[in-house]
């Protein structure tokens, strides 16, 4: 019964998507959202069962083989490449983030885009995204994660140039895809480097083979961590191909908040977590891991705190928690990374579906500077937004304070990280309440700063989905993740370090240290009687809102040369040396073509001369 | 002395000078009717050198297809065109009988090698000692060439046809 | 015995068969090409026999047969074709027809 239940599960939103793409305008408003949010209310339904099914029985894991895809000849013996799907304690936390949370986007996503005329499009994309989320997430071994992880990259950029006509959203779609696509190859390397040194793909394989075949500090083993790190570190847009996460803004906000706040940016750290046998015997890359977390947590963090785009804070911020994660897995602490994962998904979907109610509300104005006094004319957003920042900043008591308490708890004594780490990290909370103040200030709180009359959406089932969310974001921090099936068999020994008695204490005051500072600081954002407030055009606010330079950096480094030689390149130079042969031929076509010049006796002639040499030939 | 000079060997030089002779006033020749009377010496210069080199066979048929046939045919062809003259505009002038000259020398030089072959029975009996006789001709073209004879004759034919459409007066509507 | 030597034979053949290539390649009219074309079997004709009675062999006549008739054929074919380029071009000029040049 579950063994189908597992197998239907992505078949419910691919079927949707093929009656909506086949079907497109011929549907009604109507019949496009019962379509894929109903295909997406049954997953979600079945991954509940599922989840409650596998904590109820004894085994822990659950394998359905749908059909054999391909067999490959590796260094010991055939390696079989099935359509197989595996659950367990990890995999059942993602369908429950994909399919839970997706189930709720989707009916968000059934209002926000209902005047759209290309609807159906959308939702088609978006129940292909679920289908490929999902194919990545239950893979067996990783050719389908692959599979999926590219599926997943494709709705993304179907996703952000939704609205093709604009080209800002063509532009960002593009950059997406070719960031993401960097990393997807250094991925794939690490995929033909582990085939061809453990001759095996199913995950499960891999990780027994590597714990058998490598020993700690492996070269290969280094090599292929790094470069699964650098697929993990291209989807999740951490450091250094962060750069495309802002721009891919551009797409619809419920995109933003299902692909690009919940679920496909995590999929890198789902990746190592998956991964984890072959990073715990490459602790260099797990530093590089961790390292990799930090320094984005701390850039994506004080570029927020200049952005004056809501839906922009809100990306810098999503990197900024990934990078949380990052930090979490590269520490060790795969637990607490995973936890993070979901509540960051409950937290994150709420504040970009909010973001996006006040978006809708004002007429599609994102702009932080042009909002302001939203409090009192949006009380349930406003509300909602609160219960997602203070999740976001880790107040006490919230899913945030339990998956970053967690995450921080773990990193002094953890080999691989250590006490820089953990002071990035406690930084890095402290910008986290600073930007978070920052933006409800600026949106909710102060003088009302636009003059156009409110379009205020009252669908119930809007506001449903908001809430369920929020009680989530909430509440979230009480689901117990019982991962150590999982994660505890092969443990790096950890030597204890002595902890300051003060650790604890200082991560839980953290955030309130910067909302008491942010009262203070950004005060006549919450209180200016004036109407006109600017953002900071210093030097320092300007790089932090360019996403400190990198865009640039990278234009000048890789884009400027690339052009460059492209230019030089315009003709071609392997045509060239192919027309070459076109050319000779050419010449010798109009040299013989010449001497065809349809005189006859020019020929008998030809034929003389011809004698005349033979014999020559023959006599001499 | 006279006889010692008039040996077979001296008359086949004397005839192929003629003949080269002849062959060169064709090409260079300027009338078409003029060229083709030398061309005719010229056949017959080769035919009695065929004589002489012991082929009285292939001499006959030199002089009979040749030099009757084919030439009678060009000559029937140059009358259709209705030429008076070369086509070319540098064809000189028609001098009276001063054109004739030189194929009658040349001729003549032929007819009188033949008359004293024919009279000089030395000559007659050291000809009839090498020669071919028409008979082994006929034997081996009826035996071993006989499909080349077969292919000669279809070439024969084809020629046939091909001249008679050809020459065919071109009707409306058919090309060639 | 008295015998034409073949060397002497041949030279003849030769300077026959240049003279008529000349007048191939050099006349415009083809009315002279053609019985420069004739000169030129000729010549081939004095070889052949030439050589079969420098052998006593009749393969040679043979030969000749041959040659004549394929003179006889070629000749028939070329004047009907000559006949037809007057009609058409009024004019035996071989240079005329060029039309199928590269």
């Amino acid at each position: 019964m579950s063994t189908t239940l597992l197998a239907a599960l992505p078949f419910y939103p691919l079927v949707s998507f093929l009656l909506l793409i086949i079907l497109g305008k011929r549907l009604s408003w109507q019949q496009a959202s019962w379509l894929s949010v109903g295909a997406m209310a049954l997953s979600a339904l079945s991954s509940g069962v599922l989840v409650y099914q596998l904590s109820q029985s004894d085994v822990h894991v659950l394998t359905v083989q749908l059909w054999s895809w391909f067999s490959l000849k590796g260094s010991t013996g055939i390696a079989d490449v099935n359509f197989a799907f595996y659950l367990d304690a990890l995999s059942s936390v993602m369908i429950c983030v994909v399919t839970g949370i997706g189930f709720l986007i989707h009916l968000f996503a059934a209002i926000y885009m209902k005047n759209d005329e290309n609807f159906s499009r959308f939702m088609a994309y978006m129940n292909l995204f679920i289908v490929a989320m999902l194919i990545l997430v239950l893979a067996d071994n990783l050719v389908l994660l692959y599979l999926g992880w590219e599926g997943v990259g494709l709705c993304s950029f179907l996703l952000i140039g939704f609205w093709y006509q604009e080209k800002d959203n063509v532009l960002a779609a593009r950059k997406a895809f070719i960031v993401t696509r960097i990393g997807d190859t250094a991925m794939a390397i690490g995929l033909f480097m582990l085939f061809k040194s453990l001759g095996q793909l199913n995950i499960v394989d891999v990780t027994q083979a590597a714990q058998v075949s490598w020993q700690v500090g492996n070269n290969d083993a280094y090599w292929i961590a790094l470069l699964l790190l650098g697929g993990a570190v291209g989807k999740s847009a951490q450091l250094p191909l962060q750069t495309w996460l802002p721009d891919a803004m551009a797409g619809p906000t419920p995109v933003s908040a299902l692909i690009h706040a919940a679920t496909m940016v995590t999929a890198g750290v789902y990746l190592i977590a998956r991964m984890h046998g072959v990073f715990l015997l490459a602790p260099e890359v797990m530093q590089y891991v961790a390292w990799i977390g930090a320094s984005t947590l701390l850039l994506a963090g004080a570029a927020a705190l200049v952005q004056t785009d809501i839906k922009r804070v809100l990306a810098y911020s999503t990197m900024s928690q990934i990078g949380y994660m990052m930090l979490a897995l590269g520490a060790g602490a795969w637990s607490a990374g995973v936890f993070h994962l979901m509540t960051h998904a409950f937290f994150k979907a709420l504040l970009f579906l909010t973001a996006g109610s006040v978006i809708l509300a004002l007429h599609h104005q994102q702009n932080l500077f042009k909002m302001g006094g939203l409090l009192k004319k949006l009380p349930v957003e406003s509300t909602l937004f609160i219960i997602g920042l203070i999740c976001l900043m880790a107040l006490p008591g919230t899913s945030g304070f339990f998956s970053k308490e967690a995450i921080i708890a773990e990193l002094w004594s953890s080999p691989t990280a250590g006490a820089g780490l953990w002071w990035c990290a406690i930084v890095g909370a402290l910008l986290t309440s600073i930007y978070s103040c920052r933006l409800f200030f600026l949106a909710f709180l102060g003088k009302q700063r636009f003059d156009t009359q409110l379009h205020i959406e009252k669908s119930k089932l809007l506001r449903m989905s908001l809430l369920i969310l929020a009680a989530l974001s909430l509440l979230g921090g009480l689901i117990s993740l019982d991962l150590q099936a999982v994660f505890t068999d092969m443990s790096a020994p950890v030597n204890k370090v002595n902890e300051p008695y003060w650790l604890h204490t200082v991560a839980i005051i953290t955030p309130f240290i910067g909302i008491t500072f942010s009262w203070f600081y950004f005060a006549r954002y919450r209180i200016t009687s004036n109407a006109e407030i600017k953002a900071s055009q210093s030097m320092l606010s300007q790089f932090l809102r360019s996403g400190l330079g990198f865009d640039a950096l990278y234009q000048w480094l890789l884009i400027k040369p690339y052009c460059f030689i492209a230019r030089l390149n315009r003709r071609d130079i392997v045509d060239q040396m192919i027309m070459l042969n076109a050319w000779y031929v050419r010449l010798w076509h109009d040299t013989l073509s010449t001497s065809q010049n349809g005189s006859l006796r020019w020929y008998a002639a030809a034929f003389g001369l011809a004698i005349v040499c033979l014999v020559g030939v023959v006599t001499l | 002395m006279l006889a010692n000079f008039l040996s077979v060997e001296s008359l086949f030089y004397l005839a192929g000078l003629v003949a080269v002779i002849a062959s060169f006033k064709v090409v260079t020749g300027k009338n078409t009717v003029h060229a083709l009377l030398y061309l005719v010496v010229s056949l017959l210069a080769v035919a009695v050198c065929f004589y002489l080199m012991g082929a009285p066979f292939a001499a006959g048929l030199e002089v009979i297809v040749y030099a009757g046939a084919i030439l009678v045919l060009f000559v029937f062809a140059v009358m259709m065109f209705g030429l008076t003259t070369d086509e070319t505009k540098y064809a000189p002038q028609s001098k009276g009988l001063s054109f004739w000259v030189g194929p009658i020398i040349l001729a003549m030089t032929l007819l009188a090698e033949l008359l004293w072959v024919i009279d000089n029975a030395q000559l007659q009996q050291q000809l009839t000692a090498n020669v071919v006789s028409a008979k082994q001709v006929g034997m081996l073209l009826y035996g071993p060439y006989l499909l080349a004879v077969e292919i000669a004759s279809f070439l024969l034919l084809a020629g046939l046809l091909a001249g008679y459409h050809y020459a065919k007066p071109e009707s409306r509507g058919t090309h060639l | 015995m008295t015998e034409i030597p073949l060397e002497h034979v041949l030279f003849l053949s030769c300077i026959l068969f240049s003279i008529g290539f000349v007048g191939v390649i050099s006349r415009k009219n083809t009315l002279f090409m053609l019985m420069s074309l004739e000169v030129m079997l000729n010549a081939v004709g004095v070889a052949f026999i030439g050589a079969g009675s420098a052998w006593r062999q009749a393969d040679g006549q043979v030969m000749f047969i041959l040659i004549l008739t394929l003179a006889a054929a070629e000749v028939a074919v070329g004047l009907a074709l000559f006949i037809r380029m007057q009609r058409r071009y009024r004019s035996l000029d071989i240079d005329e027809l060029n039309e199928m040049r590269g």
